[in-house]
């Protein structure tokens, strides 16, 4: 029989707020462990929670561009269990009336979009975090406690661990657009739990759910998935049943194992929080943060497509990140090849990023100058080659491309009776190579040309090098 | 005339006109709670170095020409179920053991940027649940009109060390009733404000949406003169209402009440009322009467239900706000092999038998299943008990009720039967459940020489009005002014 996988994903991501969510504490990650601390966030005696509006508005933000529907009314309640990192056993969260619900994100999978609806997006608390010490104690770090998290839940549209992990990828990219989220999965400020059920292809049966949590990486979703599917398909296929439970996965090992079984499940024991008055959300306010969201990724890559002439990898790539699409953009509204400037961002620009570590708010190529150095080589000033010293030596030094060409004598020679003469003179100090070339081994041919151009330091029209030393040896 | 024998506003009065320094004004008090506390155990914990640090800084401020505020060198205590930086605030619960604030509750911050000097921490029910301050974990308060009686709770020990000359005045919580059933077994004046008129910040909660921080003072004047000073918005409670705050002292307009229509609930009046108690209380309300005031009956249908739902509301947001005592990182903690174990035996060691009823019927109506049959159903009952005191407030300015049933019960008396217990407060609880403000006024007393309490029911945010009535009936009657036999003024004195 064949099974097919049944995934819905509970995504966590922590608010890019300066303050936590219930007090004035900032939200900062990385500091030395306790110090972003206050008797609110470490629910000492008397304390009370001050609802953080900043959170709320970027919950709206996340709902309205998941395109869920805002309540105007909601309100916050308490999920109730003991751990040592939630300084007062409980966590504030919202059950039954969460500010945002009934949306959808869609997905791209070979050039199909398919939307997965999303049920909810609500605000809660972060907790503390455990550190395990050497000698055996453990500590409890509240810095993390307190800090607004919103929890994404979707329907159990993924059918794929390829499907999921699109999901998330276009989650992330999302959240980051619009600036509420850093979706750091390493620093923790993304963390994502799945629901999965496996079940014979096309039934519709609804069987043992299996939440798998303890996941750190997309990657490490895209295993935990596949090991599932395999794990609960086996167990159907040996006659076996899956039961309701919460597995962990295990990255070292591989494989997921039991934390809690159903009956280990907790009763939260909701209530509505007497601490906090209800949230009521205005529709003119509503309306004011819809007015003013970003282009959204999908719809921004596919009008590079269109707009662009772009395909959908080089226009996925450039919107994956705001800054990028937005640095994009600006090139394109100076340049009339924005191809070419495609070509430059995603492959020598996004590399000496990378390796440098520069962001863009730090690169000193500015969209105007990069496209100065583009029409450089449209008019055949520089070579393509030449460009690449030349951007290396914008990125260091922020001077613009005609100058450094200037400066380092880089103008590509055109001059045919100057080029004509050197390749005669490569000619004759090659016998060997002219004769391989003639005698039917065309790739000395490569060769030729790069003694050209070591002669001129690379500076060579490489077209008209080409042209030359063709006619040149022919006759 | 002893200095103690001087209410908030003549003490205040005399150390503004430089007739008696703010350091003498608190060794009075510091000297009575020496020889009287003993027979009344009204303190969990006295600051006295630190208050004395206080009032010389105070006077060292007086000499220097300034001013010090309305509550200028006024020593009070308050309940310990407020933090106050520096200090333990224990909540009269071993759990708490050892916790040390490092932060003021708001009212305290204002009081004492009012002038006030905090002298110590009074006595409770533990964590505020109870109704005789027996369920404390340090020793049970006594009433100073006879000390083999209960004060009331829980606020006890607020009400016995205003009324035992302990303190001028005192701050209290009133959750159900623990401001004014103390105040009524006490024969002191008390004030449940409306909820959200005073901040909560730092009061220890135990049923969040219940909770109001109030006064125990000798007379309405008094309570004026501290609501004044406590009341108004607070940035850190949410829950406090940013509605501007009358002058109260103003209100207290002689003691004409002709144009005020009081209305008298004829539910208060059934079976349950000792007769000497009910007496007392109609005395009371043909004096309103014969100040001009023109008195209705009126129906509050819903009343019979207030004691049920309350005790699951109270109990569910109890069992939640009390989970934070787990020994993780503050007061006690018992050593266990596991996490899960030192958390049982934490709150075994740590609360009381009235404590862990509580947490465990709160933790049951809440549970998966039973939330629908109880706390949901306590919901609905408290808005209908709320629609019942809107309608009746659409004929009427005020009501009156008595505060409880009886007068102070003997210690011991009700501990082994937590339902009678509770009854104590069936005249109390249903404000807590409609947030509407209460004031328990002396009103008379039984044959066995105990104070009775009539209580003045206000619509939100109305304090103004029942404190004008509670003044009026003040200037017309002198309960308030008798001196329990255990007091440190007087022909009491222990």
């Amino acid at each position: 029989m064949e099974y097919e996988i049944v995934i819905g994903m509970e995504v966590h991501v922590e608010l890019k707020t300066a303050t936590k969510v219930f007090c004035g504490c900032s939200a900062e990650f990385g500091a030395e462990p306790n110090t972003h601390v206050c008797p609110v966030c470490l629910g000492l005696p008397g304390v009370l929670p001050v609802l953080n509006e900043k959170a709320i508005e970027h919950t709206v933000r996340a709902g309205l561009a998941l395109g869920c529907e805002i309540s105007t009314f909601s309100k916050f309640d308490r999920k109730q269990y003991f751990y040592p990192d939630m300084p007062k056993n409980y966590q504030i969260s919202q059950y039954d009336k969460p500010l945002t619900s009934s949306g959808r994100l869609p997905i791209v999978l070979d050039g199909a979009v398919k939307e997965i609806r999303i049920r909810r997006a609500h605000l809660e608390e972060d907790t503390g975090k455990l550190i395990h010490l050497d000698d055996g104690t453990s500590g409890v770090d509240f810095n993390r406690a307190g800090v607004p998290l919103l929890e994404i839940v979707s329907e159990p549209d993924m059918r794929s661990p390829e499907e999921a992990v699109e999901y998330l990828t276009r989650l992330k990219t999302l959240l980051e657009y619009l600036g509420v989220s850093d979706c750091n999965m390493e620093e923790g400020s993304m963390r994502c739990e799945a629901n999965v059920d496996v079940r014979p292809k096309g039934s519709e049966r609804i069987g043992g759910v299996v939440e798998i949590k303890n996941v750190a990486s997309i990657t490490g979703v895209r295993r935990a998935l596949e090991y599932e599917f395999e794990r609960q398909r086996d167990a159907y296929e040996s006659g076996g049943t899956v039961e309701r439970e919460t597995r962990r996965w295990n990255p070292d090992k591989q494989r997921t194992t039991v934390m809690r079984t159903k009956e280990e499940a907790h009763d939260y024991r909701y209530f509505p929080e007497p601490d906090l008055v209800p949230v009521v959300m205005p529709r003119e306010e509503v309306e004011r943060i819809r007015a003013s969201l970003p282009e959204l990724p999908l719809v921004r890559q596919l009008r590079y497509m269109k707009e662009f002439g772009l395909s959908e990898y080089d226009a996925g790539v450039l919107t994956a990140q705001k800054t990028a699409a937005d640095y994009y953009e600006a090139c394109t509204s100076l340049s009339k090849n924005p191809k070419a400037v495609c070509n430059w961002v995603t492959g020598d620009l996004f590399r000496l990023m990378k390796d440098r570590k520069v962001g863009f708010d730090e690169l000193k190529i500015t969209p105007k100058m990069l496209v100065e150095m583009i029409a450089l080589i449209d008019a055949g000033t520089i070579s393509g080659k030449i460009a690449k010293t030349v951007l290396e030596e914008m990125f260091r030094t922020g001077k613009p491309a005609d100058a450094i060409v200037a400066e380092k004598g880089l103008v590509q020679m055109s001059d045919a009776g100057e080029l004509e003469a050197l390749a005669r003179q490569v000619i004759e100090a090659n016998p060997k190579a002219v004769a391989d070339y003639r005698g039917g081994h065309r790739r000395t041919f490569a060769f030729l040309v790069g003694q050209v151009m070591k002669l001129t330091k690379g500076k060579a029209n490489p077209e008209l090098v080409n042209t030359l030393l063709r006619d040149i040896l022919k006759g | 005339m002893s200095l103690l024998e001087k209410n908030v506003f003549e003490i205040a009065e005399a150390i503004r006109a430089r007739e008696v320094s703010v350091a003498e004004a608190t060794r009075a008090c510091l000297e009575a709670i020496e020889r009287v506390e003993p027979a009344v155990r009204a303190y969990v914990s006295v600051d006295a170095d630190g208050a004395l640090r206080r009032a010389a800084e105070l006077d060292a401020k007086l000499q220097a020409g300034e001013t010090i505020g309305p509550l200028g060198g006024v020593p009070i205590a308050v309940k310990d179920n407020m933090v106050v930086r520096g200090g333990e605030t224990t909540c009269a619960s071993r759990i708490l053991s050892g916790f040390i604030s490092p932060y003021d509750a708001t009212v305290v911050e204002r009081v004492c940027a009012a002038g006030a000097v905090v002298l110590g921490k009074t006595n409770l029910d533990e964590f505020a649940m109870g109704s005789s301050t027996e369920n404390s974990a340090v020793a049970p308060t006594r009433n100073p009109w006879d000390t083999e009686r209960v004060p009331g709770g829980s606020s006890g020990g607020s009400a016995a060390a205003v009324a035992a000359r302990l303190a001028f005045g005192a701050i209290g919580s009133d959750t159900g009733g623990s401001i004014r059933l103390p105040a009524s077994f006490c024969g002191v004046t008390g004030l449940k404000p409306t909820y959200g008129r005073v901040s909560r910040y730092g009061l220890v909660a135990f049923a969040s949406s219940l909770d109001q921080i109030g006064t125990l003072t000798r007379d309405v004047r008094d309570t004026a003169l501290l609501l004044g000073v406590m009341a108004g918005h607070d940035p850190m409670d949410s829950t406090s209402v940013d509605e501007p705050v009358p002058d109260y002292l103003g209100a207290l307009d002689g003691r004409d009440l002709a144009g005020l229509t009081i209305g008298m609930p004829v539910e208060y009046f059934g079976a349950g009322i000792e007769p000497e108690t009910e007496r007392a209380v109609r005395g009371a309300i043909d004096e309103l009467r014969g100040l001009g005031a023109e008195v209705v009956e009126i129906g509050l249908p819903h009343l019979e239900y207030a004691n049920a739902a309350y005790y699951i509301i109270c109990t569910a947001e109890a069992s939640s706000n009390l989970a934070r005592y787990d020994g993780v990182r503050y007061g006690l903690r018992a050593r266990d092999e596991d996490v899960l174990g030192m958390y049982q035996t934490s709150r075994e060691a740590g609360f009381g038998p009235e404590v862990k009823r509580r947490i465990l019927l709160g933790t049951y109506v809440l549970s998966a299943g039973y939330y629908d049959a109880y706390y949901l159903k306590a919901l609905k009952v408290r808005t209908l008990i709320k629609q019942d005191f809107d309608k009746a407030f659409e004929k009427v300015d005020l009501i009156v009720a008595p505060v409880s049933p009886s007068t102070a019960f003997k210690i011991g008396e009700k501990v082994s039967d937590p339902l009678t217990m509770y009854l104590t407060d069936i005249y109390t609880i249903s404000l807590n459940l409609a947030g509407l403000p209460g004031l328990s006024v002396p009103c008379g007393f039984d044959g066995k020489g105990l104070p009775a309490g009539l209580q003045l029911i206000g619509k939100p945010f109305a304090e103004a009005t029942i404190l004008k009535v509670g003044h009026a009936y003040q200037q017309a009657t002198d309960w308030h002014t008798r001196v329990p036999p255990t007091a440190a003024v007087g022909n009491g004195g222990a």
